[in-house]
């Protein structure tokens, strides 16, 4: 599945937000999502998953949705958007419960989900009794207990510590690595980006327009290793270059409301 | 000076953390209470006070003990509860009917916010008149008046409750398809839960206080009534008694509440 993005305007109210922003997801990439703070990529990946209405503009597929499939685009949230008072099983349950299955088929469903995101001894643990890290690991099996087409995680790592990110960046991209669901990643990181990317849309300051889609180039896997560390160098000085400016005049400009 | 300390070479910091923590003892709990219970006690045992005015702890325990015999305690309390048991259901029922519908419906909102913001200060006793000119002077206009007071603490609760659920969590149902009714019985309402049962110890104590009301404007049973009887009679011991009756029930009622809190409220 290919999905195009043509959003010609967004605004709230009078707030312009994005103006012109168009491009194409190719089937089982990350696109990376990179812009100064409040510059609409929250906004944009809630078009593209139906949850914010576009001023003018289009979202659409081209090619087959994968079969199976309960919730094709499908998100993770920063905050991570756990119910608090249900278990980790029951959280990952949720979205399946108003769908159509006996109750041993959802059970495996979730036992699977938690078993790929490293999370079967926690399934009884509620959220309050987790860890960051752990609380978006049930985000992510929650994401994935309904086989979703497009993935659409916005800054799923920025609420947790540093370390805990590096973990979960690792973790995340073994999972893609076996399945390569496709992708959609809004964050504030280069190197969270220059990890996972395949290709970086970098926008400018509000309202948001795209600067540049930088190709990565280099194989996730290969990413580590000490021959990509020039160019991975040089592309993340070539973000930089893209993005300082612009960052420095939003951090500049007053909070609206 | 206080901080020469830090000035001089070699000094130790001096602690200033203290303080600002209180704690409790249940010893000194119970020992105030006893020693209550006897300061009273002998100040009427040594005649300081007259036992018509304040009957002394020992008679009130005897009065309790009486009445509880020959069960006529147990028929004005049991005539209160069902009054408090029925006025309660009643006004939390349609409480929680309207105050989910002003969460959720823009109409609702609009029609209800005013109306309860002009209603709400009303103390209900005073339209207990009112009703028993509606309604009758039976068991009615009693369980009303205890119903309109229990009905609007339940609304704003229930309503600020929902208002109050993060949005995101919507969202998250919303990005997942889930229908409208999951979202309301799954979301929004175990959502509002913490601010329900805060609710709850509002409007408990609301009917107990417009029971006893109730009962002293126009019943012959029930324990406001009895209470008052026995004023009228100068029968302190009795009034005593009744008013003894009413605090232990509202210990009860919110033990009860907490234990329900606690229960039903571990995820916090
Ligand atoms: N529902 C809304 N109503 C009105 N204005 C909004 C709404 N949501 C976002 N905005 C505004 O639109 C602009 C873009 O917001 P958005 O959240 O999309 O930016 P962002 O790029 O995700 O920012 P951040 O990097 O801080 O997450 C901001 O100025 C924000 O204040
Ligand atoms: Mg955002």
């Amino acid at each position: 599945m290919r999905l195009h993005v043509d959003i010609r305007r967004h605004a709230y109210d009078d707030l312009a937000v994005l103006d012109g922003v168009a491009f194409t997801v190719e089937p089982g990439e990350i696109l990376c999502l990179i812009g100064p703070s409040g510059c609409g990529k929250s906004t944009l990946l809630g078009i593209v998953g139906g949850l914010v209405r576009p001023t003018d503009g289009r979202v659409s597929t081209e090619g087959a949705l994968p079969e199976g499939s309960l919730n094709p685009f499908t998100f993770v949230f920063q905050d991570f958007a756990l119910l608090p008072w249900r278990s980790v099983a029951q959280n990952v349950a949720f979205p399946l419960e108003h769908h159509r299955l006996t109750a041993s088929e959802r059970d495996a469903l979730v036992a699977e989900a938690l078993r790929r995101t490293g999370l079967s001894d926690f399934a009884a643990a509620l959220p309050k009794q987790l860890s960051g890290g752990m609380r978006q690991r049930v985000g992510i099996a929650r994401a994935l207990v309904v086989r979703p087409a497009l993935l659409l995680l916005d800054e799923p790592l920025s609420a947790l510590d540093a370390q805990t990110r590096e973990l979960l960046t690792e973790d995340f991209l073994d999972l893609w690595l076996r399945e390569r669901t496709t992708a959609i990643y809004v964050t504030h990181n280069l190197d969270e980006a220059l990890r996972l990317a395949d290709r970086v849309v970098v926008l400018s300051r509000r309202p948001g327009r795209i600067k540049e889609i930088v190709t990565v180039g280099v194989p996730q896997r290969a990413r580590r290793g000490p021959e990509a560390a020039t160019t991975l160098a040089a592309l993340r000085e070539r973000l930089w270059s893209l993005i300082r400016d612009e960052a420095a005049i939003a951090d500049r400009e007053m909070v609206h409301g | 000076m206080a901080d020469t300390a830090l000035r001089e070479p070699g000094a130790a910091v001096r602690f200033r953390g203290g303080g600002f923590l209180p704690g409790t003892s249940r010893l000194a709990a119970v020992a105030a209470f006893v020693g209550l219970i006897l300061v009273w006690q002998a100040a009427i045992s040594f005649g300081l006070v007259s036992p018509v005015f304040l009957p002394s702890p020992v008679e009130i325990a005897s009065a309790l003990r009486d009445l509880t015999m020959s069960g006529e305690l147990w028929r004005h309390l049991s005539i209160s509860l069902v009054r408090i048991g029925s006025g309660w259901a009643l006004g939390t029922a349609a409480g929680l009917c309207v105050g989910t519908a002003m969460a959720l419906f823009s109409l609702a909102r609009s029609v209800g916010l005013p109306m309860v913001s002009a209603l709400y200060p009303i103390p209900k006793i005073a339209l207990l008149p009112l009703l028993i000119l509606w309604l009758g002077i039976g068991e009615v206009s009693k369980t009303a008046t205890i119903a309109l007071g229990v009905f609007f603490p339940t609304v704003i609760a229930v309503y600020s409750g929902i208002d109050n659920v993060p949005r995101n969590l919507i969202r998250m149902a919303q990005s997942f398809d889930v229908p409208f009714r999951d979202i309301v019985w799954k979301i929004a309402l175990p959502g509002a839960l913490p601010s329900i049962m805060s609710g709850f110890r509002i409007s408990v104590s609301t009917a107990l206080l417009l029971v006893v009301a109730a009962e002293m404007i126009g019943a012959e049973s029930g324990i406001g009534a009895f209470v008052l009887q026995a004023g009228n009679l100068m029968q302190t011991d009795q009034l005593m008694a009744g008013v003894t009756v009413l605090s232990i029930l509202g210990l009860i009622v919110g033990a009860a509440l907490s234990w329900a809190e606690r229960a039903l409220l571990a995820w916090r």
